[in-house]
């Protein structure tokens, strides 16, 4: 128990450490210990506001985005008791997507790409939910997956067909956010995000013990008093809705929904509850440390987030499957 | 304690009812067994009792009291169900996994009391499971699967307990041991309603047979009464003889070799017009 707890203390320190160099490393280096001060608003005013206006946003919202991401993807893979289940294989990336592209190639305001990115990611789940619900199996979440998973699909058709004869500008600019990014961060955008990732993180884990017993199958869940089909809808419901505020916050960051619940589990958490707080966690440690790792591998330019947490995901989730049995 | 009464359950677009007018009852301190061929009606009777699927007539009753009319939770602490499957999609230890028995008592909040820690702890004794309990759900054998799954349910504590096919896995120690369990909860008072296809075993430790045929019900009453070879020949589609266990003095069913009667004259409503 003692060591099981060790675990999680190393990496909520692993997590303060990244948050520490990400905020101190960049164009201007700042040591940890002029970091910490500038947090609190004592020292140089210059320094103070390269920490507090400039790079703690973008550090706070890395720790949001893959907070919420983690939590997503483990109640997620609970509830459709599937472990390659993720946000974005349910038609949210999709979704998102379309709402954001569309709105960049009608020269919408930046302001107004994450509503639109919001709107299609709901929208999208709507979809994938009323399909599937209309179906005779209409509880089985196998057949939501296979819903979520078609209507991803058309997303990404209607994307190529949107871009097919889009404007370079605009298509880079579509192509940007769809890769992920953290960098426009504003305390605005992470209020609302906030919201989105503490009051729905919390009913997922208030959740938690019905998850458990989700993954026991519609059946068992019965045996036990539980409706498996209300318990189910309203986690897959509400896991859609964070992971849909996350990618209006910030594009496409992948993997992360998928990869980090099974480093959670990995770390010994097996009750969905120690899951889904686990995966906030790490998930938040895996994208702050990437978008480190996207600022500063190759400077004055930037990686995109979402493919640097794709780079670290993929290679781990192919060990990951090497141990599947 | 449980009771059907003619219960019928039609599966969307089925040409037929998968069970049809089926009435029978559980009670306290008996073992009910639900026997019959594949595809007789078994399992869609558990799933109603379940409220997994919807009767088209008849209604199923605990008590006297209608079962559309108890919460699902309330159902779930009087009537444990090991269902026929189970999917198991991560690893967990084994005693998380008894531990989920208490869930209709204990709700998405309350946390483990000692009502709760008694409950397991009995139902871990009981089956037999101490020594796998650190163990990962994933890493047992069919046999041991089985036995964290009754643990589960003896941990929910109920009046009654329903088991779906509990024995499928199992090698004769462990059948047997899973059989006098479930006997001795009778002695003790609890309703047992079993769907098994072990005619031998139910036999000798059953108090009462519900033989299905075609979601009918084909022969109910004592073991003696049910296991007649004409019936069970024509319910099975196969030659067979009904003897007696020589060392038990329980009827004995023996499948003889040779090609399946499937003709008319057996299995008259196994035709597909």
């Amino acid at each position: 128990m003692s060591r099981r707890r060790g675990i999680w203390w190393a990496a909520a320190i692993v997590l303060a450490a990244l948050a520490v160099a990400s905020i101190g490393l960049g164009s201007v280096h700042i040591a940890p210990a002029a970091v910490l001060s500038a947090l609190a608003g004592a020292g140089d005013p210059g320094t103070v506001t390269i920490v507090r206006v400039l790079r703690l946003p973008r550090v706070a919202m890395a720790i949001l985005l893959g907070a919420g991401l983690g939590m997503s993807g483990a109640s997620l893979q609970g509830v459709m008791r599937n472990p390659l289940a993720e946000p974005y294989l349910l038609g949210v990336s999709g979704g998102a997507a379309v709402g954001a592209v569309i709105a960049v190639l009608v020269g919408a305001p930046a302001v107004l790409v994450p509503i639109a990115a919001f709107i299609g990611a709901v929208l999208a789940v709507a979809v994938a939910f009323f399909v599937a619900h209309a179906t005779p199996g209409g509880g089985d979440v196998r057949v939501l997956l296979m819903a979520g998973v078609i209507v991803g699909a058309f997303a990404n058709a209607a994307i190529m067909l949107l871009l097919a004869n889009a404007d370079p500008a605009a298509m880079r600019g579509a192509l940007w956010w769809m890769m992920g990014s953290v960098a426009a961060a504003t305390w605005a955008q992470n209020g609302w995000l906030a919201f989105y990732v503490l009051a729905g993180g919390a009913l997922l884990v208030a959740w938690a013990r019905e998850i458990d017993i989700l993954t026991l199958g519609e059946d068992a869940a019965a045996s036990l008093g539980l409706d498996a089909d209300r318990a189910s809808r309203r986690v897959y419901l509400m896991a859609s809705l964070v992971a849909a505020a996350t990618v209006a916050a910030a594009g496409l960051v992948g993997f992360v929904g998928l990869v980090v619940p099974h480093i959670a589990r990995r770390m010994g958490a097996s009750a969905s509850r120690a899951v889904i707080l686990g995966s906030a966690l790490i998930g938040a440690a895996l994208v702050v440390g990437s978008d480190l790792i996207a600022r500063t591998a190759l400077p004055p330019a930037e990686l995109p987030l979402g493919a640097v947490t794709a780079v670290i995901g993929v290679p781990f989730f192919l060990i990951q499957l090497r141990r599947l049995r | 304690m449980i009771a059907f009464q003619g219960v019928s359950v039609r599966y969307a677009d089925a040409p037929r009812d998968a069970a049809h007018d089926v009435t029978f009852t559980t009670e306290r301190g008996r073992m009910t067994a639900l026997v019959g061929p594949n595809g007789s009606g078994k399992s869609t009777l558990v799933r109603a009792l379940l409220g997994r699927q919807k009767l088209t007539a008849g209604r199923i009753t605990i008590d006297g009291a209608p079962l559309a009319s108890l919460a699902r939770a309330q159902v779930a602490r009087r009537i444990a169900v090991v269902t026929q499957r189970e999917e198991l999609s991560f690893p967990t230890p084994v005693s998380d996994y008894v531990a989920l028995g208490r869930f209709p008592h204990r709700g998405a909040w309350r946390s483990a009391g000692a009502e709760d820690r008694a409950a397991v702890a009995r139902a871990v004794e009981l089956s037999g499971i101490g020594p796998l309990l650190e163990r990962s759900v994933d890493t047992l054998s069919g046999g041991e699967w089985q036995r964290a799954r009754i643990a589960r349910a003896l941990a929910q504590g109920g009046e009654a307990m329903v088991l779906d096919e509990p024995t499928t896995y199992l090698d004769i120690a462990h059948e047997m041991e899973a059989f006098e369990l479930l006997s001795r909860l009778v002695r003790e008072g609890m309703a047992v309603l079993l769907v098994s296809h072990q005619l031998n075993l139910v036999a000798r430790f059953a108090d009462m047979l519900v033989l299905l045929h075609d979601g009918r019900v084909a022969a109910s009453g004592i073991p003696d009464d049910v296991m007649r070879g004409a019936v069970l020949e024509r319910v099975y589609g196969w030659p067979l003889v009904v003897t007696r266990d020589p060392a038990v003095g329980a009827p004995a069913l023996v499948p003889l070799r040779g090609a399946p009667r499937r003709d008319s004259t057996l299995n008259p409503s196994s035709h597909i017009p």
